[in-house]
């Protein structure tokens, strides 16, 4: 459905020439549901940008379902539909103004785009409010219509740039339940961008992206087991942490400690030391506690950048699996 | 989720030509600014105040006071009628440019950007929104002739419809053509204000253009809205500083230049 080569965009500003997009290369099949996880200023809306016939690239091409994006953009145009990172909407129009609008442009007839109009705004909750001005609504609600309003035309591709971004856990999960429905109704392929980790968690493959290149590409699981199968955090008094991170180093050879909260930090666990219970016993320092966990993305990233997606951890909690157990 | 809404609609929406999607793109980008010009009828309003005041005060401050042009006498405030029009439309024609920046500073240019349109069919759309608006006041502005004893045959108005129609359409182009790349709407208004005062004190909209000094003549001459202004008062007053085919040569280049930038220039912003 969408295939990127040697992507390169370079942003020419006052200051300097900006490597925003540094060489890509990636498919996404039809059907598939393909996530590109990175900080900000990783150059996924860019990317998006390029994908959507906003920009052009510098250099590489991009075609999808075979159309090339910079040679016949009108048809590229016809077959997705993009949730912008930013608001898009005319908020001196209505909800349906706005739906119409968009109808219109797209070739839907005028029954369709009643049909349309009238299941997508039910859908996302809006339809009792549908005749009120969109500078009335709240952010969730606007980015509620702007979700049916990207999906109202049936696109074969839909591209969300941080689609759920500022909006609370119960938009976002009936945001995601109807993008999964889509999905199977028509077969839609889902390009999404994020920095939330748990959303690209339920991704079919999973790109990380930093400072305009992949570090990574595979699928959840897959990229999760790199890790090792657990992640250990342990809890002790303040003073003695260093002593007992020397002392796993020297015994078990592990090396990459991540701290947590003061007197606390976490390491994952190496896949040939076998059970975290074995290896904590031999500390001699008092442990206060003790969690075993499986690893998430976050664990993925930090491993591979050497840093946390900003502002993603507290999303991420409720995805994890913990285990705890006092020792 | 209620996804029990029994009927979510055909999926299949039937592909037109790509003329016939454009021209149907059009008029759902220009049925969008009639729309919003009717809901925000304090612009509508606001619009009037200034055409107003310099008809009447300005006017009627400088009755009597200046020779008026080529020795006939007449009522000041009819001569500076036809220019009074024209600073209507010139400065809510130019509002469209306004329109342009201030969609691209909410985000909303995104949403037409990725539609299946031509960047051709949005430059068109929106100049038509534009002129309608501008039209529809300076159409509401040429009721007021009776007021100062000037008549107008149906037939005159018809042709200051179409004159007015045609500098509306050089004026939002120009709008338009400047909004490119332009991302705060302040800055477009203060760009707006350099443009657009010289070229309409330029234009022998409130003086008439012989026997200026030289380089003010000069001017007026470059300014491609005197020949507008020129014509619109030969229709209205009979009066014409020009022939008739220079002013239209004048009005139609104009108009012809600035659409081309416009198209050309929305075009190079983003990819085609
Ligand atoms: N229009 C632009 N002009 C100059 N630099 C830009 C522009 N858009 C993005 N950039 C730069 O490109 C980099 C990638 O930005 P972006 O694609 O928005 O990242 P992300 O969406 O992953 O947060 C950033 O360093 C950003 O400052
Ligand atoms: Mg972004």
């Amino acid at each position: 459905m969408v295939k990127v080569r040697h992507l390169k965009k370079i942003f020419y500003t006052g200051k300097g020439a900006r490597t925003a997009v540094n060489g890509l290369d990636f498919d996404v099949r039809k059907g598939e549901f393909f996530a590109l996880l990175g900080p900000n200023g990783a150059g996924k809306t860019t990317t998006i940008s390029i994908l959507s016939t906003i920009l052009k690239p510098t250099e590489g091409t991009v075609s999808i379902d075979s159309l090339d994006v910079t040679q016949e953009p009108h048809r590229v145009r016809q077959k997705i539909g993009v949730i912008f990172q930013d608001p898009s909407l005319d908020d001196r129009l209505s909800a349906i103004e706005n739906m119409d609008f968009h109808g219109r442009l797209y070739g839907m007839s005028s029954l369709q785009r009643k049909e349309r109009i009238q299941f997508m705004l039910s859908t996302v909750d809006l339809w009792e409010r549908r005749h009120d001005l969109v500078r009335t609504y709240s952010g969730g609600m606007r980015r509620r219509l702007e979700i049916a309003r990207g999906l109202m035309h049936f696109p074969e591709l839909l591209i969300l740039d941080e689609p759920t971004i500022g909006l609370d856990p119960a938009t976002r999960r009936t945001i995601w339940e109807y993008v999964h429905f889509a999905r199977k109704e028509w077969g839609m392929t889902i390009l999404l961008t994020t920095h939330y980790l748990e959303e690209a968690e339920s991704a079919d493959r999973l790109a990380i992206m930093n400072e305009g290149r992949f570090v990574a590409l595979d699928t959840p699981e897959n990229l999760k087991k790199q890790v090792g199968p657990e992640i250990v955090t342990l809890e002790s008094d303040p003073d003695k942490i260093e002593l007992i991170k020397s002392f796993l180093c020297e015994q078990f050879g592990i090396k990459e400690f991540r701290d947590e909260r003061i007197g606390s930090f976490s390491f994952p666990l190496p896949a040939d030391i076998g059970n975290a219970i074995h290896v904590v016993q031999k500390i001699t320092v008092p442990i206060q506690a003790m969690t075993i966990r499986s690893p998430d993305l976050d664990d993925v990233f930090i491993q591979i950048t050497g840093k946390g997606v900003s502002s993603s951890s507290e999303a991420a909690s409720p995805f994890h699996r913990v285990y705890r157990g006092k020792l | 989720m209620k996804t029990e809404v029994a009927y979510r609609g055909s999926t299949n929406i039937t592909f037109s030509s790509p003329l016939l999607r454009d021209l149907r793109a059009i008029y759902t980008l220009w049925f969008r600014d009639i729309i919003r010009l009717w809901r925000d009828k304090l612009r509508l309003i606001g619009a009037f105040v200034q055409p107003l005041l310099f008809l009447f005060i300005l006017g009627g401050g400088l009755k009597g006071r200046v020779l008026t042009a080529g020795n006939t006498h007449m009522n000041y405030q009819s001569f500076i009628f036809p220019g009074i029009l024209a600073m209507s439309i010139l400065f809510t024609a130019s509002f469209a440019g306004i329109a342009v920046v201030w969609d691209r500073e909410v985000g909303f240019l995104k949403e037409v950007l990725v539609a299946p349109l031509s960047r051709t069919a949005i430059v068109i759309g929106k100049v038509l929104g534009g002129s309608t608006n501008s039209l529809i006041q300076a159409t509401i502005l040429m009721g007021l002739t009776p007021v100062f004893g000037m008549h107008l045959s149906f037939w005159k108005v018809l042709m200051a419809l179409g004159i007015m129609m045609m500098i509306a359409v050089s004026q939002t182009a120009m709008g338009i053509a400047l909004s490119v790349r332009m991302s705060s709407s302040q800055g477009f208004m203060v760009l707006l204000n350099f443009i657009i005062l010289p070229l309409y004190f330029l234009s022998g909209a409130m003086f008439p253009i012989n026997g200026l000094p030289n380089w003010l003549s000069v001017l007026a001459h470059l300014d491609p809205v005197t020949y507008g202004v020129d014509l619109l008062r030969g229709v209205f007053l009979g009066l014409h500083y020009f022939s008739y085919p220079e002013d239209l040569i004048g009005v139609c280049l104009f108009g012809a230049v600035m659409s081309f930038l416009a198209i050309r220039l929305f075009n190079q912003e983003s990819p085609s």
